[in-house]
This record gives structure tokens, sequence and C-alpha cells, in this order.
């Protein structure tokens, strides 16, 4: 009989930091006025930062895992290097979105509290241990998003983009709990440990069929939650529809917590299912990549081409899942948090350049963006040559690790397919800097930026860390592989 | 004498209408809001059948937490809804379709 240990409270201390901190900044919020924002906008930043060092300072010893409630809840080193990240990711949709929100007079606190909201959901998924944590986080992080999109309620093309993600969304998550109901069937438990303690052992048991049914649903909601062709048609819709502040968002945390869905169901449930798993991961993998890469070619909307892009990605993190091997997840979380850091720094600067009644969001809206504001056009120059994986920048060692990856599980011609459509994907990103270099601006007033320091420094240190971490990327690889080590 | 296997074919046969109710309807989102309940009660129909017959509760718990989210679900998605109808003027699934490329 599972009773209530007061030493749990200890394990879920972070989690429960963020959602106290959320609920007054909710009290407080209502009693500021419009021109009293500012307040919000700090509280939140504080509660993410104190949130990550409760995160930090709590974490179990490397290799270890620290259950509460009864196994509902685990923090492990995956859990802590994927939620700093992840409240990291929150904190820069804050500090870049902060002009571009009070252009549009959408600095409202709901913009603050959802966002806080779907961080700790993204938290509880990422600390999942059984099926009912992991809906509840995945369901938090979801309807959290649907209403953030819809944040620009004037838009028609924020409501439409609002309308297709919530259809296909609720699909989606409720493929993923049929899945999840075949996967109570088989085993009789929703414990992601004792499902996977059987799941180890089932072959050739009836057991086994209802398991591997279950598994194409989970796939399913996994793959739309990735955004993975043939599972993308909600993503480049909700990228464009939704204002870019959103897009950062979705395009970043959103892609950190799929990881830890990804992970926690496939390896920590179904690793038994690993050489089932792996091939569809596989067959994804593929299609997004070709998918992704020849589509974004046509796309005249920056915002859109990124969509696109992020689907390529999201089929080169895959890569780093063929392997089903403690040291294929850290290539993929190494790939997903790399990603998440360039797509950051692209939406960052679509913000910066962004004025009311301007969306910055045309490819053709950057022409001679070099004559204009030579610092931003170089620091988005290095935002493309990292998301299309120019040495020595970030994006190269990423793409690096999981195709080596892929090669050593013996997926020799998906790497290959992978490295053909990397340079297919060259084009449309050199696309970008060509029209910034080389192309006459269509008005050669010099661009100032948003006098917000905040947003000046904290993009101008994430531009440069994807050309630091380019030549100083071991550490974190480390790390990552240290996240995935099993104890003993 | 009804089995579990009756059980799950009643909750296949939900699935796959709120599935076609989805990718078939042309005429407007209300239709699709009504599938995808329909597609949370065939899980919950498929949870309490196999908590039932293992004689395991945890099942019936998760039904609990399914309807709760469900319903709050079905608010946001009728919110977005309003939002848009107020935006565009229809609710036609086939005219919502500026978003293209």
């Amino acid at each position: 009989m599972p009773t209530f240990n007061p030493a749990d409270l200890r394990v879920i201390a972070p989690e429960l930091f963020l959602v106290c901190s959320t609920f007054a900044i909710l009290l407080i919020d209502l009693f500021l006025k419009p021109t009293q924002r500012h307040v919000t906008h700090w509280l939140a930043l504080l509660a993410l930062v104190v949130a990550g060092a409760l995160v930090w300072s709590g974490a179990p010893p490397m290799g270890e895992v620290a259950a509460a409630f009864d196994g509902m809840f685990l923090r492990d080193g995956m859990a802590t290097l994927l939620k700093l990240f992840v409240l990291l990711t929150i904190a820069l949709v804050f500090v870049y979105s902060r002009p571009y929100q009070r252009d549009r007079g959408l600095n409202i606190g709901e913009f603050y509290l959802l966002l806080l909201f779907a961080a700790l959901g993204m938290m509880l998924l990422i600390s999942a241990g059984n099926l009912v944590t992991v809906f509840l986080g995945l369901e938090l992080m979801a309807l959290s998003s649907f209403a953030l999109v819809a944040l620009n309620r004037d838009s028609p093309l924020s409501s439409e983009a609002a309308i297709k993600f919530f259809v296909l969304g609720a699909l989606a998550s409720g493929l993923l709990l049929y899945g999840m109901s075949m996967l109570y069937g088989a085993t009789g438990t929703l414990d992601l440990a004792q499902i996977r303690a059987v799941s180890d052992f089932t072959a050739g048991s009836p057991h086994r069929t209802l398991l591997a049914f279950g598994l194409v649903f989970l796939i399913v909601g996994i793959a739309f939650e990735f955004g993975a062709a043939p599972f993308h048609m909600w993503l480049p819709d909700v990228y464009h529809g939704a204002p870019t502040s959103i897009t950062l968002f979705i395009s970043s945390a959103s892609k950190l917590a799929a990881f830890g869905l990804a992970y926690r169901l496939l390896e920590g449930a179904l690793g038994g299912l690993g050489a089932d798993w792996t091939f569809m991961l596989a067959l994804l993998a593929t299609l997004s990549l070709a998918v992704g890469n020849v589509i974004a070619i046509a796309q005249s909307n920056l915002k859109r081409m990124l969509a696109y892009s992020t689907i390529s990605h999201i089929g080169f993190a895959l890569l780093g899942f063929v392997n089903g091997t403690q040291q294929g997840f850290a290539a993929a979380l190494f790939y997903m948090i790399c990603y998440a850091l360039m797509s950051t720094v692209a939406f960052g600067i679509m913000m910066v350049l962004a004025r009311v009644g301007f969306e910055a969001e045309e490819i053709d809206d950057f022409k001679g963006l070099n004559q204009r504001n030579p610092w931003y056009a170089g620091l988005m120059a290095i935002a493309m040559f990292s998301l299309a994986g120019v040495p020595p920048l970030w994006g190269f060692f990423a793409k690096l690790m999981v195709l080596k990856v892929a090669i050593d599980a013996g997926y020799l011609w998906l790497a290959i397919v992978a490295i053909i459509f990397a340079i297919v994907g060259l084009f449309y990103y050199l696309r970008v800097v060509k029209v910034m270099y080389f192309d006459a601006p269509a008005d050669d007033t010099p661009l100032v930026a948003p006098a917000d320091y905040p947003l000046r420094w904290v993009l101008s240190l994430n531009g440069l860390a994807l050309l630091v971490m380019g030549m100083a990327w071991s550490p974190l690889m480390e790390w990552c592989t240290r996240a995935f080590a099993v104890a003993g | 004498m009804i089995t579990l296997a009756h059980y799950l074919t009643f909750s296949a046969v939900l699935l796959c209408i709120a599935v076609a109710g989805i990718f078939i309807n042309r005429k407007n989102v209300i239709v699709l809001l009504m599938a995808l309940e329909l597609l949370l009660l065939a899980v919950n129909t498929n949870f309490i059948a196999f908590s039932r017959f293992l004689g395991n509760p945890d099942g019936q718990v998760f039904v609990f937490f399914i309807l709760a989210v469900a319903a709050a679900e079905a608010a946001i998605g009728l919110a977005i809804l309003l939002v848009l109808f107020r935006n565009r003027a229809t609710i036609n699934v086939g005219e919502i379709d500026s978003l293209k490329g």
C-alpha cells in the first residue's frame, strides 16, 4: 500500500515552487495596471530562474534516479539536463518577445501565465514515471500552447492556426491515449518501469502483439508532438499563423519536451520492443528529412521556411533514436538542445526587425539587411549557417553526432539519405544569407534595434553561443552522455 | 455473456467513427469537436474494460483524469472556435484555408 512520504516533496520541489509562484503571479497580475506589466515580466523570469536553481541544486547524483510518489515522478540525469534547457528557452522567449508583444498590445498577463503553465507541464512530462503523469504533463503543455497560438485574438490567421493546432493536437493526444490503453491492457499497470519489465520478456506471447499495436499509436502521438513527417501538417500553419513570440516557443521549448515524451515512452516503457520502434523511427526520419528539406525550398515566407526546416531537423534528431542505446539518446538530446538554441536566434532576430504593422516574416523583408544593420545580419547569418550544418558552428557537430550514431546502428543508407538532404537544405539557408548580403534593400534607412538592453545583449550572446559551442561542444556532449548513464 | 473482446471491438468502432469524422467531415468545426470527444470516449471504454477484466482499479482512476482533461480541452476548443467565428464569420472547414504553402 503506497503511503505518503514527506521526503517526496523534496524530489518535486522545482515543480512545486513553479506552480506556487505561477499562482502568485496570477494574483499579483490582477492588481497591476497595463503600464506596470514589467513587474509580471520580471517576476516570471525570477520564477524560472529560481525553479532552474532548484532543479540544479536538488539533482540526484549522475546515474541515479530519485523517484517520488510510488514511481509516478522520476528525477534522473536526463530530467535535470532537459528541464534546465526548457527553463532557459522559456526565459529566452520572455526576454526576446517583450518589445514585440508591447508593440502589438499583447503584453498581457495571460502571455506570461500560459507560458509558465506550459513550462510546468513540460517539467512534469519530462519527469513522468507513469502513464497518468505523461498524459497530464502533455495536456497541460498542449492546452496552454493552443491558447497561446490564439493569443492575438483579432488576427484571422492566428485563430485559424489555433483551430488547426487544436483539432490535430487533440486527435494526436487521443491516439496516444488509445495506445496507452493498449499498454495498460497488455501489462495491467500504468507504471512505466513495470511496463518496461513486462515488455522485456514478452517475445512470442500474445501480450507482445497488443504491446506492438499500442506502440503504433504511441509513435503517432510522439511524431505529432515532434512534428515529424507524415504527421507534420500542423507545423507550417501554426508557425505561420501564430505571433512570432509563440512560434519561438513552439519551435524551441516544445520540441525539447517532445524529446522527453519520446524517451520516457519509447525507452522508459517499451525498451523491450526496441527492434520494432527503431525501424519505425528510421522511416519517420527519412520522410521528415525529405519532406522538410524539399518543401522548404519553395517557401517565400521565412516562418514557413523555418517550419519545414524544423521538420528536417526533427528527422536528424530521430537518427539518434535508431540506435536505441544510451549513446544514441545522448546524441539526439544534444541535437535537440542545439536546434532549440539555433531557432531562438532566428526567431529572435525576426522579432527585432518587426515593427507595428510589419512582421518581417517574408524572406524579402531581409533584403540588404547587412547595409541596414550589420550586427543583426551577422547573427542571422551565423544562425542560418549553423542550421545548415556548416563547420565550425554548433549545428555541424550536432549533425556529426547523430550521423555517427546512425552509422554505428547499421543504418548506413539512412546516414547517406540524411547527408544528401542536408546538402539540399543548404540551398534555402544560403538564400537567406544571399538576400541579406547581396540584394539591395527595399528601404535603406538604418535599422535600429528596440532600446531593450536585455534583449540586445541576450540575443547577441545566444547568437555567439552557436559559434563558441562549435569549438567547445564537448562538455555539453559529455553531460548529455552522463545524463543517460546508468549507475554502476 | 459480454466478453472483453466485445468491449474492445466497440471501442475500436468508436475510434474509427471519430477518426473518420475528423478526416471525412467537410462541413463544420463543431462536428470535429464532437468527433474528438468520441475519440476520448473510445479510450475510456478501453481503460474501463481492461480495468474490469484485469481486476485492477488503476485504469478507472486514469479515466477520471481523462474526463477532467477532456472537459478542459472542450472549453479551450470552443473558445478558439468562438475567436475563429468572430474573425472569419464562418466555421465551415472548407473555407478555413488562408494558411497554405
